[in-house]
């Protein structure tokens, strides 16, 4: 077992050897231009993506035309949103979403709403699932977009898209869904799921950083987005610039690996993230974070109560992992997504996310469970919150001095 | 973010963890900051009867600067004058430390501790608490 361990596969993951394999010619002997028409060399590259349409296409249920490449997941959410309110503003210029999406969708209404446009933000239940009562009171004769996403990257909780897709549609609504955390990891079906344009990312999935795809419906109904940059034409005008023809092939080929091993690897990850679940609860005061029926395989967000997060980690060493509390970063805000579940700010800065995946061994979770029960407890003994809460004092009943 | 080697020292051999009796009149005990903001400092001092720090003790629940700093100045608490003690600046933390801007405000917490002890001594003797009429930089 080598150290440092990786467990933070929610933020990105290793790229499968086998899908550099397949990437590698089309650095050097297959560079086309797959937009070249007139060579071999274009053809090479052409024949290249459109396989990798396929293979996209096929794991998710769609059909290869209804496959957009984009530079990741952040320009699909982001082509999806403005391009769906640019396309459809005459018929209504309602949006809604959850308070827990990706900053790229929650960014992209912000850019609507200054255009004009009115977006709703859904709460989310104590579990991070929407409520689907409210989202259908919010539902207007102007709404023209809903865009839930998949599967939640800090908690992996998984959303009831189905139904909600059914709600959308119910009001003549387009369904939009940031999926980068659920294609590849649980069963997607754009059909059977009900949905209009679906987000995905190719370094999620043992791919290369720098590609992923929108995917945009052709029939029933026929879905437009507005381009977002102006250029050749590529992607059915959707999409313009010079395709990233390895990037695309490596996204193919890491779609294709995923689905081949999903079933099996579901289980696998599943089993070792309950090891580790059920290995770091038997810690007083700790709580796993978000519904645990309806979650992506391979995520556990875990508070230890009265130890802080970035603190945990830094003790927590040879750990790759992540945490809500947002020490690090300029703002001292932690998690927006643990506080819409209605987490008290000091359970939120406790929180640690552990992303399990491909190339995660069950030597490493355990070495992962050993490691952070030491940090834990050697953390408390630091903890004046936690002397406080052992002799039984209410820390609620403490006037604090915020700063 | 790396750490510096200081800092690393502090957080993985804290110094002087623990708790002094907070009933007795010699002992100053300190407690800044919150739980929703990620830092909460306890410190405490046992001063003697020349008003010199006899011993120091720190609980923090924070991230690695915040532990480092408040280890530190229990560290540099200890055989102080109250006077001395007052003196000690957050930005002499910071430099110790080598900490980067966006964790001054550990520094700062880890000041405004000392002084909460001291006052909370000074009260305890029946004696005013010292105004600080310092901007933090």
């Amino acid at each position: 077992m080598n150290v440092p361990i990786y467990l933070d596969n929610n933020a990105t993951t290793p790229m499968d050897p086998r899908v550099l394999e397949a990437m590698l010619p089309y650095f050097t002997s297959k560079f086309g231009n797959a937009a070249s028409r007139n060579h071999p060399f274009g053809w090479v590259a052409e024949e290249g993506v459109d396989y990798a349409r396929e293979q996209v296409a096929k794991l998710i249920g769609a059909n290869e035309k209804e496959i957009i490449f984009t530079s990741g997941a952040t320009e699909s959410d982001n082509l999806a949103i403005k391009g769906v309110f640019e396309m459809y503003k005459e018929k209504g210029n309602h949006i809604i979403t959850t308070v827990t999406e990706h900053k790229a969708v929650l960014d992209a209404c912000k850019h609507v709403e200054k255009l004009g446009g009115k977006v709703t933000y859904l709460p989310v239940k104590e579990d991070g699932l929407v409520d689907l009562a409210v989202l259908e009171a919010a539902m207007t004769t102007e709404t023209i977009l809903v865009s839930v996403m998949y599967g939640n990257n800090e908690i992996g909780v998984i959303q009831p898209i189905k139904e909600i897709s059914a709600i959308a549609h119910k009001y003549g609504a387009l369904f939009m869904t940031d999926a980068v955390q659920a294609v590849g990891k649980i069963p997607v079906d754009v059909n059977a799921d009900g949905i209009d344009l679906l987000a995905l990312s190719a370094h999620k999935i043992y791919g290369p950083k720098g590609v992923g795809a929108l995917y945009v419906r052709r029939k029933g109904p026929r879905v437009k987005v507005t381009a977002q940059m102006d250029g050749g034409g590529h992607e059915r005008g959707m999409r313009s610039g010079t395709l990233n023809v390895p990037g695309i092939v490596g996204l193919g080929k890491a779609c294709e690996l995923c689905g081949l091993e999903m079933e099996s690897e579901a289980k696998r990850l599943s089993a070792l993230r309950d090891k580790l679940e059920s290995a770091l609860t038997v810690l007083e005061e700790s709580y796993v974070n978000g519904n645990v029926e309806h979650r992506l395989p391979h995520v556990a967000n875990i508070s230890f109560k009265y130890v802080e997060g970035e603190g945990l980690m830094m003790a927590m060493k040879d750990l790759a992992v992540s945490s809500g509390s947002a020490c690090t970063s300029a703002s001292l805000e932690p998690s927006y997504v643990l506080k819409s579940l209605g987490l008290s700010d000091d359970l939120a800065h406790s929180s640690i996310r552990f992303g399990l995946g491909r190339f995660t061994t069950e030597e490493e979770v355990d070495y992962a469970v050993e490691v952070t029960l030491k940090a834990v407890t050697h953390l408390r003994e630091l903890s004046p919150l936690w002397e406080m809460f052992k002799e039984g004092i209410d820390l609620d009943s403490i006037e604090w001095a915020e700063h | 973010m790396a750490y510096s080697d200081k800092v690393i020292d502090h957080y993985t051999n804290p110094r002087n963890v623990g708790t002094l009796d907070k009933s007795s009149h010699k002992v100053g005990t300190g407690l800044v900051g919150a739980p929703e903001c990620g830092d909460v400092m306890r410190l405490q001092i046992e001063v003697n009867d020349d008003n010199v720090i006899t011993d120091a003790k720190f609980k923090t629940f924070g991230c690695g600067s915040a532990i480092a700093s408040s280890s530190l100045a229990t560290e540099w608490l200890k055989g102080k004058s109250i006077d001395d003690a007052m003196k000690i600046d957050n930005m002499d933390i910071v430099e110790e430390l080598a900490l980067p801007p966006v964790k001054i405000h550990c520094s700062v917490l880890a000041e405004d501790a000392i002084k909460a002890a001291i006052n909370d001594f000074r009260v305890k003797n029946g004696l005013a608490p010292i105004e600080s009429e310092k901007v933090h930089h």
